[in-house]
């Protein structure tokens, strides 16, 4: 749908947010905003041990506490749900056996909040302690202690062995083989806003949900199921999120519990997550141990590459099996790669569940082959750069993974922060201390499957336009602060020819909006907009032939822009928007369409296909320049330029503020988060001591829009909301390098493993890479390459 | 998280004040700015019945005096006018400093140098929710009987988390202590206990009202803090050191003081011998730096690892001291 030679009224412009005023004056109603008369309080009592059997629960005491109205155990929500088919792993509170400190067990409603608290601590649950696997490699170890009783074997959730050509082929033909291992520690999202959700029964037996997620839709799915109401008797109503980088992705626990203590009480039930709890319901980006061997020829073009990811899964399944996949899925989209194997494994320990964190399941992969392929440039005495930019996937091709690629602006990213930031004249040459990274990478716009099979659109739009000129944009998405409302009254009011103001914006309601799946991976601009392009030039076609009557012109000379419709020859000629609307509503009646959006279908079929395919990829390149204090290995990031292949930038402003937004937290992960574990508990689960960087440490940056218009997105846009982290962490293990000559193969890189490595080095000890944990990988599926 | 209940007694002298503490038991406690004692009590670290609150004490607000014949500062004082203080800048600049790292802005505008210098001791097994503590066992210093960080140790080992501690003991001040019975003045270190869990000498129905500065008289003095972040987070270590140079431009007097490497502000005393009367060269600092280093222990309780922790004592006491040498 783009156009090269469109002549926009709106789209491209800088325009303040559709919501802006009211997040700046406070009058945003969140979540944890709403209260309803006769409204109760939830909290949740969760289980203090990393692994236990649940031996029995008194609730009596709590329920005597004056002011309780309810009390709440899993014998009363019994049906086990989870976001994917395959991993219907959680239950609402655990029966049974509880899998991490956190994981829920009971729930109290009372008249507030410290009457709910007091009954939880109230109730007794008599536990039989069972050993905690922490790690990886202990879970791998004690097969006898098994956190889920499914899965292929002892705690393994999921294991993959793909093979796409020969790689064996490609190493004997390569100049040079070189393999790495790299570690990429957990981190949690940390939105501002901590989940909360408002659930009211009616007398009518229908249920309504509030709550802060990103997927209204899918937690629609999950209650129906779980409380076994009929979906169309539940409406999920997501209020603005407070940020959510994928932390509220999941149908989750609180959600189900409110719901069902407004069923058991008849009163609207209200919780709202403490920031330890929402360390708790985590889902953030998986730890994951990675081994890369790489064959190269002398110019550095890859002849093969072989890959294995080791992901720490955490409690259950949650997105699991798709992070997994996708930490072998895109190696091959960036640059040149015809033989290609990746094996990987997530494995479940007795931690909170780890899923989707913005660029899920590819940040730690793109890390390490970044930093891997610096690695290997400099083996083979080439410039970052220069291999990088000598090998690039080409344009509307297929990768040897059968990814369909569309347009490719990651060279052209890459020159201009190359460009910019004086890359020729500082790499390798500023002094010691300082030094200078890069990295490229990709990532998808929109995910070509649903979390569960079915042949319906991704995304549905339904706009109504009312005799006064009115226009209502309806749609399932879900605005985290991304945007997503603004596009939708960008893209509509473009199309009719109206202003962004003139329009109204209802969404992700499940009552009033046409499905929309949701906000991840980088769908809704792409999708959404695509599906109010088809529902809006519907509405357009009716206004035009009205008009055209009226004006007499042909309708197909008309066209339509600030708040007018005319004669493209003569724009003296026209009616306004108002008037053509009258007449269409007198011609063809109510005036109202749908839009609806499907992606393309993926190319693969083999096992594990699924996981990849995009209506097309984004590019981005990052060069970060930084400052080392080789004494006590603090790091200050001087400047960070990103260039970014977004297609066509709707609004470039918005794009800004989602580059800027993503280089903070891949900063974050870089240099200092981690959500860490002691004696089988979070050991930090607190914004003061889980280190984040504040304003203070954010560097100065520079955003770079690069526009390559693929014809999948609307207008040309591609997304912008994760694939922009990918390159700055990398950029940054690779400017340390740089600055003080160790390489610090582990995100993140703390202060005291810079000071470990210089130390090393200064004694000639090897920095020894990280050990790979011990696992028999299953026969890989060969995949035949596509046209062979 | 909700703060549990409790009765707010707002005295309007300092002779109320000292009745109604000394009244409340030992359900009592002092508040002033807050940022420090209400979130522990939303996480049931303390749960007094009855706060009396000290802000607003005229007695206990205010700088006064000057760096001739030394300065008075009222407990109840925001850390932020210390901070920006020009007599206290421009002559006791480890103090500035200090008070201006405590924590966050808006934290500094509340927060009271009374406040700071009685903070609570720090520690990760302890500064966490009642569910937390409890998922992992109480300890010692709050409804358990063991210490968690060092399972073998009889008592509390939890961190002295002051910046301004290290400073005022570096300076050489003291601080006025007033009871029911009247007042008490004592130098800024016998404020302090090597008990993580009674880790000040002040008695209960005691409130720490002024602390005196002595005449400057040429000392130099500077604080070095090492924490993860610019803003927001207590010290993992602080440094504060002063030095007085003789006419024949040796080291007449010194003071190196560590913070948040034991439950109180810790002398460096053999640092300090390294340095008098003697002239302050590169290789004497870094002498004193591993004299700082040797005896400092810190404990697996905060911010980064221990082992990384007491090796930045070394580079933190030899940057003080360079600074105030002015070596590069």
């Amino acid at each position: 749908m783009a156009d090269e030679e469109a002549e926009y009224s709106i789209i491209g412009r800088p325009l303040i947010k559709v919501d802006a005023m009211a997040k700046v004056t406070g009058e945003t109603k969140f979540a944890d905003d709403l209260a309803l008369p006769r409204m109760l309080h939830a909290k949740i009592l969760r289980s203090p041990h990393p692994h236990a059997r649940i031996l029995s629960i008194d609730t009596g005491p709590a329920e005597a506490l004056p002011g309780v109205h309810a009390v709440l155990t899993g014998r009363a929500l019994p049906i086990k749900f989870g976001i994917l088919p395959v991993s219907q792993d959680e239950e609402a509170l655990a029966t049974e056996r509880v899998r991490y400190v956190g994981d829920p067990v009971a729930a109290v409603a009372a008249v507030d909040e410290e009457t709910a608290e007091a009954a939880c601590r109230l109730i007794r649950v008599e536990y039989e302690v069972l050993p905690a696997l922490m790690s990886v490699g202990e879970a791998l170890a004690r097969e006898d202690v098994r956190i889920h009783d499914y899965g292929p074997r002892g705690n393994i959730h999921k294991e993959v062995a793909l093979t796409f050509g020969d790689v064996e082929e490609g190493f004997s033909q390569a100049d040079y083989v070189r393999e790495d291992v790299f570690f990429y520690e957990g981190s949690t999202h940390l939105p501002m806003e901590q989940h909360a959700a408002l659930a009211s029964h009616g007398p009518d037996g229908k249920l309504c949900l509030w709550s802060s997620t990103q997927t209204p839709h899918y937690v629609h799915r999950a209650l129906a199921k779980v409380l076994e109401l009929p979906a169309s008797h539940i409406r999920v109503i997501a209020l603005p999120n407070g940020g959510g980088f994928g932390g509220k992705s999941d149908p989750f626990s609180h959600e189900i519990v409110v719901c069902k203590l407004s069923m058991l009480t008849g009163r609207p039930v209200k919780i709202c997550l403490t920031r330890e709890e929402v360390f708790y319901a985590h889902r953030g980006r998986h730890p994951v141990t990675m081994w890369f061997k790489t064959g190269v020829t002398r110019d550095g073009a890859i002849t093969a590459m072989h890959f294995r990811s080791y992901l720490d899964g955490g409690a259950y399944g949650s997105y699991g099996v798709a992070s997994l996949y996708y930490t072998g899925a895109f190696q091959t989209v960036t640059y040149e790669m015809p033989r290609y194997k990746f094996e990987g494994v997530r494995v479940f320990t007795n931690k909170p569940p780890c899923g989707p964190k913005r660029g899920h399941g590819t940040p730690q992969p793109r890390c390490a082959l970044e930093v891997h392929l610096d690695k290997i440039a400099e083996a083979l005495g080439l410039d970052p750069y220069e291999i990088r930019r000598r090998h690039l996937v080409q344009p509307n091709s297929v990768t040897i993974n059968q990814l369909r690629i569309g347009t490719v602006g990651l060279g052209e990213c890459l020159d201009r922060v190359v460009e910019r930031s004086g890359w020729k004249e500082k790499h390798q040459k500023l002094p010691f201390g300082r030094g200078i990274g890069l990295a490229g990478s990709a990532y998808i716009s929109g995910a070509g499957l649903p979390i569960y099979w079915n042949a319906m659109p991704h995304s549905g739009v339904q706009i109504k336009i009312d005799r006064g000129g009115g226009v209502a944009v309806f749609c399932g998405s879900t605005d985290i602060g991304q945007g997503s409302d603004s596009v939708l009254a960008y893209v509509a009011a473009e199309e009719l020819g109206i202003e962004p103001e003139d329009i109204r914006v209802v969404t992700a309601d499940t009552d009033l909006t046409p499905v929309d799946l949701g906000s991840y991976s980088s769908r809704v601009t792409l999708m959404t907009g695509n599906a109010t392009i088809q529902a809006a030039r519907k509405l357009k076609a009716q206004l035009f032939e009205a008009a055209a009557e009226k004006l007499r012109v042909p309708a197909d000379r008309l066209r339509a822009a600030h708040r007018r419709i005319f004669d493209r020859d003569n724009p003296e000629a026209g009616i306004g928007f108002v008037e053509a609307v009258v007449l269409a509503e007198a011609k063809f009646g109510t005036l109202g369409a749908v839009g609806s959006y499907t992606p393309p279908k993926g190319l693969g079929k083999y096992k594990g296909a699924g996981v990849g395919p995009t209506p097309t990829y984004s590019y981005s390149a990052a060069v970060v320049e930084l400052t080392v204090d080789p004494e006590t290995g603090f790091i200050t990031v001087d400047k960070v330029w990103l260039a970014h292949d977004i297609g066509k930038a709707i609004n470039p402003l918005l794009v800004i503020g989602q580059i800027e937004g993503s280089v903070y937290m891949a900063l974050g992960e870089a240099l200092m988060e981690e959500q860490a574990f002691r004696k089988g508990v979070h050991k930090i689960p607190s914004m003061l001591e889980y280190k984040s960087p504040t304003f203070l440490e954010t560097p100065q940056m520079e955003s770079i829009l690069v526009e390559t218009l693929d014809p999948a997105g609307p207008y040309g846009a591609k997304e912008v909301g994760q694939g922009v982290l990918l390159p700055v962490v990398p950029a940054v293990l690779n400017a340390i390098y740089d600055a003080v000559g160790v390489r610090i193969d582990e995100v993140p890189a703390s202060p005291e493993k810079i000071v470990k490595a210089l130390e090393d080095q200064r004694r000639g000890r090897a920095s020894g890479n990280g050990r790979l944990p011990s696992v028999t990988f299953p026969e890989p599926t060969v995949v035949q390459p596509t046209g062979a | 998280m909700r703060l549990p209940a409790f009765r707010y007694l707002a005295p309007r002298s300092l002779a109320e004040a000292t009745r109604m503490i000394a009244d409340a038991g030992p359900d009592g406690m002092l508040v002033s700015g807050g940022t420090d004692l209400y979130p522990n009590m939303k996480r049931l670290q303390f749960d007094p019945r009855i706060l009396v609150g000290l802000r607003h004490l005229p007695e206990l607000l205010g700088v006064s005096g000057d760096p001739q014949r030394g300065m008075r500062i009222g407990a109840a004082t925001p850390l932020h006018q210390i901070s920006l203080h020009p007599a206290i800048r421009a002559h006791y600049p480890a103090l500035a400093t200090a008070a201006g790292s405590v924590a966050t802005p808006q934290i500094q505008r509340m927060g009271t140098i009374g406040g700071n210098l009685c903070v609570d001791t720090r520690c990760n097994y302890y500064n966490q929710s009642y569910e937390w503590r409890r998922a992992i066992g109480f300890c010692m210093k709050r409804d358990g009987d063991v210490c968690l960080v060092a399972p073998g140790s009889p008592r509390c080992v939890a961190v002295s988390s002051s910046d301004t501690a290290p400073v005022m003991m570096a300076l050489g001040a003291t601080v006025v202590l007033t009871g029911p019975d009247g007042e008490r003045t004592v130098p800024a270190a016998a404020l302090y206990r090597d008990d993580g869990m009674a880790y000040l000498t002040r008695r209960p129905e005691e409130i720490l009202t002024a602390i005196l500065l002595p005449p400057v008289d040429g000392l130099r003095s500077t604080y070095w803090k090492l924490r993860r972040r610019g803003s927001f987070d207590f010290p993992i270590l602080g440094v504060a050191a002063s030095l007085r140079l003789g006419g024949d431009g040796t080291c007449a007097d010194a003071r190196i003081v560590l913070g948040a490497v034991s439950p109180h502000p810790m002398r460096a005393a053999a640092a300090e011998e390294v340095l008098l009367g003697r002239r302050l060269t590169p290789e004497l600092i870094e002498e004193a730096a591993m004299a700082a280093y040797r005896p400092a222990k810190p404990l697996d309780n905060t911010d980064l690892t221990l082992a990384y922790r007491k090796r930045m004592v070394r580079v933190f006491v030899s940057r003080a001291l360079r600074e105030l040498a002015n070596l590069p």
